[in-house]
């Protein structure tokens, strides 16, 4: 058996699907890393994903992973570096299959072996379980899935840690995945490295945590970060952080030297209340964390130590996302310029409202918000802000029905309003606004003894 | 006493969760959290962002990060996908909280 490191340490790569590319390439060079990680999966992903396998078996995954692989896979192979990616997403055997495909070009056949999690998908067990009683009720309306069972797009099991883990002690240099969780996949390699027991709730907690101060990627390490923004260094070369982590479940959020961004308590606490529910349960499939235990302290300059983590045992079930299709909806926007730039905008809100209505539209909402005065802060800003001197207002109202029609005859009736509607108006050269298909989001819980993760490692 | 905005003694930080949005309150230093615990309680929360939200709001403490985070239901148009908001993940309401006045002692230093 190979000694236990002293320390292990795991780079953020990738903290959702569209994240800066240049990112993991500066992860694997800029100094020693032992992991790299790259969250890829937001709610609604998995139903783009599967709109795409749909179309072609052989898609599914997020595809922007190969090239990706291929810039970095030489220095990865050399350095020893090992990956574990929810890129996967609902086809991870063709993922895995377009990575061993690229490390063959790369010259690494025989040097490298790809793990592949699988086992999330439900959509094909639906109806069986939902046979057997699993009602899967929506968590934040109570509603059965049954509901909306015909538009089902995508059904999906978050899978914890130790499939990861699985494949990892398979001797996976490369671990892809489905639905794992995006704390999953820092906290597989340092139960991997340190070989962490699965009732070491502590210890899984302060893995979580770690893995939740990095999934979003430089947003504990500059990025949108409010404290002092002005004077965070150069965000232009921001560095990703990196857990610097030791067997007791400590840890530090450092970075590579030379990249610029901040890590501070500031900017690590920002990061840990970032999509918070209650602080005292963060329920993953590994165990239950409770962030009122965490310590924070800057150990340094760009160093914050993290301890103290306290966690309890796991619960019986895991939380499935369902995707399934909702209506339509679209946006126009017009921009009015000064004088009187507020009043013009609510006038062709009002005129465009009188059109939609007289045309016998029915839409399931009709939202208005004027960028520049309310759109993001709403009645607050309205009554912090001088209006009537505003120099220009975007006008962006939008639409949403289960009818298609009636989505695409409003966005017809934008660019009219330039003409034969109030002055000083511009800003269309986009074109008529496009209806889209509006894809939402039904969280549920199943019991876990319902999904059996499966593990596979291939040599490449 | 004094009228102090939050932007004055904390920061903050949002993001969603289906139609819900979170807010988490931070305290630029130690010694304003208790300001925080005792003005900024849900009641005011759902008060000052009143015609922004259709729910209840929920309020957490967490004293070890000198934080507190708020729980704002039916704040995101349906959320994710459905919204038709420009802040449809509610990235922004952190710092629409931070609008908010508290009464405090003169002695505060802010």
């Amino acid at each position: 058996m190979k000694a236990r490191p002293a320390t292990v340490r795991i780079a953020a790569g990738q903290g959702f699907w569209g994240d800066w590319l240049e990112a993991p390439y500066r992860q694997v060079t800029g100094g020693p890393v032992d992991y790299l990680m790259m969250d890829y999966l937001a709610e609604v992903t998995m139903s783009i994903l599967q709109k795409q396998k749909s179309r072609d078996p052989s898609l599914g995954y997020a595809r922007d992973f190969i090239p990706l692989m291929e810039r970095i896979l030489p220095t990865v192979a050399q350095r020893g570096i090992k990956i574990t990616a929810n890129a996967g997403g609902v086809n991870p055997q063709a993922c895995a299959q377009a990575v061993a495909e690229v490390a063959r070009r790369l010259r690494l056949g025989g040097k490298l072996r790809i793990g592949v999690v699988t086992g999330d998908d439900l959509l094909g067990r639906l109806d069986g379980l939902l046979a057997r009683g699993h009602e899967l009720r929506n968590l934040d309306t109570g509603r059965p899935l049954s509901d909306v069972r015909d538009r089902v797009l995508s059904a999906n099991a978050y899978l914890g840690a130790w499939p990861v883990v699985d494949a990892l002690r398979g001797g996976a240099d490369v671990v892809v995945t489905g639905r794992v969780t995006d704390t999953g996949l820092t906290l597989a390699p340092l139960i991997h490295a340190f070989g962490w027991r699965p009732d070491a709730w502590d210890l899984l907690a302060a893995g979580t945590v770690a893995g939740h101060t990095i999934e979003c990627g430089a947003q504990c390490s500059g990025g949108n970060c409010l404290v002092d923004w002005e004077r965070i260094p150069d965000l232009a070369n921001v560095g990703y952080p990196i857990v610097d982590a030791a067997p007791d479940g400590t840890f530090e959020i450092v970075k590579h030297p030379g990249s610029g961004g901040r890590i501070s308590v500031a900017g690590v606490t920002e990061q840990l209340v970032y999509e918070m529910g209650n602080p005292v349960e963060y329920i993953t499939p590994d165990c239950v964390a409770d962030f009122t235990t965490i310590r924070l302290e800057q150990r340094g300059k760009d160093r914050v130590r993290v301890s103290g983590v306290k966690g309890r045992p796991a619960t019986d079930k895991l939380k499935v996302s369902v995707a399934y299709f909702y209506g339509y909806k679209a946006v126009g926007t017009l921009v009015y310029a000064w004088p009187d730039a507020y009043k013009k905008a609510q006038a062709a809100d009002r005129i465009l409202r009188q059109r939609l209505a007289d045309l016998g539209l029915k839409f399931e909402a009709v939202l208005t918000e004027f960028v520049g005065a309310d759109a993001t802060h709403g009645p607050l800003a309205r009554a912090a802000a001088r209006l009537d001197e505003l120099p220009e207002v975007q006008l962006r109202i939008g639409v949403r029905s289960p009818d298609k029609p009636a989505v695409e005859r409003f966005t017809r009736e934008i660019a009219p309003l330039i003409l034969n509607g109030p002055p000083s108006v511009t800003g269309f050269a986009g074109g008529r606004p496009k209806p889209e298909e509006v894809v939402a989001y039904w969280p549920a819980l199943l019991d876990k003894r319902m999904v059996e993760p499966c593990v596979e490692v291939v040599e490449v | 006493m004094k009228r102090i905005r939050l932007l004055d003694i904390a920061h903050a930080r949002s993001g969603d969760k289906g139609d819900t949005a979170n807010v988490g309150l931070i305290a630029l230093k130690p010694e304003y959290y208790p300001i925080l615990v005792k003005h900024v309680t849900a009641a005011r929360v759902a008060r000052h962002f009143k015609g922004m939200i259709s729910g209840p709001v929920e309020r957490y403490e967490l004293p070890n990060l000198h934080a507190l985070n708020f729980l704002l239901h039916g704040a995101l148009d349906g959320g994710g996908t459905i919204s038709l908001k420009t802040d449809a993940q509610g990235k922004v309401f952190s710092t629409a909280l931070l609008r908010l006045e508290v009464a405090v002692p003169s002695a505060v230093p802010t």
